[in-house]
């Protein structure tokens, strides 16, 4: 029998979860846009109801992983592991509050605003699913150089961010009767930006689990 | 294993005892320190400092070498008669292994608590003042505050002042090792040296002397063998792992916890082997 044969499999079945935490809330924020540009209120409504799977979700490792650390004493590298896994599942819950958030806005904007919706918000959404998978690769892998990417990813996804913003100003100010669904379609971009943010906290979390150091990414 | 060294000392040349080697704060000096017994080496080239008033944990699997290393320490480990040593081990700047060095200056100096309690079978009062007796000191009242100071030294006072003539042995496990604890602080030692003292003790009284011990060390430079990993993170300042005789790594305690160096060192306080 492999030494700590137990806490190897109750360690990979936290990383089992975080991964498919992180495929619930990747899933949330690409229906929660598709919802946005569609103007899809019961897809929204859905996504909404959603969070609270992923609430559980986080609820579920959590619980695991304190339980794991009461019961194994872990330390050096196996308790960063579990340290970061508490991390992570924070991140990735409030990454799904923000996919819960738009589809809020996508709420607030109704059915007929009849506005067109940022062409680049998509565009920042498919980004932030890079970075996530990149993330989660990094996660799997405990991989320093693929989660040192991210640094790179987050500042091309502000980038486009402020670019959004910028041109969503100048639309409020020629036709400012529309101001209110404007500001929704720009907090709907911040909210892709932190989801991003969250991403970036995730490299931070296996930057410290490898080399036992904080580092920041963003 | 290693073939055996020719002579049952051999100091390595100009390492013998280095005036200037370790800071000043340091009670051990351990150089190039290699030992066999028979033709088997238990120990090969370890060098490290040990600190004064610091609590240095010896960690590492069973037969690794560091009950072996804590009784060189006070030169216990020349009662086996097979043993043959090289390198050396200074304390307070004198090779405790040259000739000239006295074993009875040496183990006043340098106390000793074992893995099993193992009290005299005498009274408590008896088994703390037996060593300041055999070392002269005959008046009674001398004896006396002797064996308050010690007792009280060792978390113990208050337990047993009433019942001071009773038989020791009608103490429990985790009192008769504080008992032992006292013994050893009436011939008022610089170092304790502890094997193990807790693995024989319920988590109560092993709780007591991991406290005691954090309170000794304002006083005394205690070093401690311990198969307990978290008991060393407890209660240690610098942490040594042996690994098949040798020091894989030495660092201060918070750092190899946290982030050992060595590969072998993650492995072995994590679990993966040992």
């Amino acid at each position: 029998m492999v030494a700590r044969e137990q806490f190897e499999t109750d360690l990979s079945n936290i990383k089992e979860e975080i991964m498919v935490l992180s495929e619930t809330t990747e899933n949330a924020l690409c229906e929660a846009v598709d919802a946005l540009y569609n103007q899809d209120t019961e897809l929204a409504n859905q996504v909404i109801d959603r969070d609270k799977k992923i609430d559980e979700q986080e609820h579920s490792i959590n619980d695991k992983t304190i339980l794991l650390i009461a019961k194994q004493q872990p330390v050096a590298t196996d308790l960063r592991r579990l340290i970061i896994a508490l991390r992570i599942t924070t991140d990735l819950e409030r990454m799904g509050d923000n996919a819960k958030n738009i589809a809020k806005s996508t709420i607030h904007l109704g059915e007929n605003h009849h506005l067109t919706i940022h062409h680049e918000i998509k565009q920042m959404r498919d980004m932030a699913v890079e970075m996530a998978h990149t993330a989660m690769h990094a996660f799997q892998y405990e991989d320093i150089s693929i989660a040192g990417k991210l640094s790179e990813m987050d500042d091309q996804v502000d980038k486009l961010y402020e670019r959004i913003i910028h041109e969503l100003l100048t639309e409020t100010a020629t036709n400012s009767e529309k101001i209110q669904f404007v500001m929704q379609m720009a907090f709907s971009a911040r909210y892709i930006e932190r989801f991003a943010d969250h991403i970036t906290n995730i490299g931070e979390s296996i930057l410290f689990l490898v080399k036992g150091e904080s580092y920041k990414l963003n | 294993m290693n073939s055996a060294a020719k002579t049952n000392h051999v100091p390595v040349p100009n390492t013998t005892v280095k005036p200037n080697s370790g800071d000043s704060k340091s009670i051990y000096s351990i150089q190039n320190f290699s030992l066999w017994y028979g033709n088997d080496q238990a120990l090969q080239d370890v060098q490290f400092d040990i600190p004064a008033n610091n609590v240095t944990a010896i960690i590492g699997p069973s037969g690794c070498g560091k009950s072996t290393f804590i009784k060189a320490l006070n030169r216990m480990v020349e009662l086996v008669a097979s043993v043959k040593m090289s390198g050396s081990i200074s304390y307070n700047r004198k090779d405790i292994f040259s000739p000239k060095y006295k074993v009875e200056e040496l183990r006043t100096n340098v106390g000793m608590v074992f893995q099993h309690p193992n009290p005299f079978p005498k009274s408590i009062y008896e088994n703390v003042a037996y060593g300041p007796k055999i070392h002269g000191i005959k008046k009674k009242k001398v004896l006396d505050e002797i064996v308050e100071k010690s007792l009280k030294g060792a978390a113990l006072w208050d337990e047993v002042k009433d019942r001071l003539q009773e038989n020791a042995f009608g103490l429990s496990g985790g009192q008769q090792q504080r008992l032992c604890i006292a013994r050893c602080l009436a011939i008022e030692p610089d170092v304790i040296l502890m094997d193990e003292p807790t693995s024989a003790l319920d988590p109560i009284s092993t709780a007591k002397i991991e406290e005691l011990v954090q309170k000794l060390k304002e006083d005394y430079s205690i070093v401690i063998v311990t198969h307990n990993m978290q008991q060393a993170a407890r209660i240690s300042d610098k942490t040594a792992f042996f690994l098949n005789g040798e020091v894989i790594e030495y660092s201060n305690t918070d750092e190899l916890f946290s982030n050992p160096k060595d590969k072998r060192t993650e492995d072995y306080i994590t679990g993966r082997f040992g």
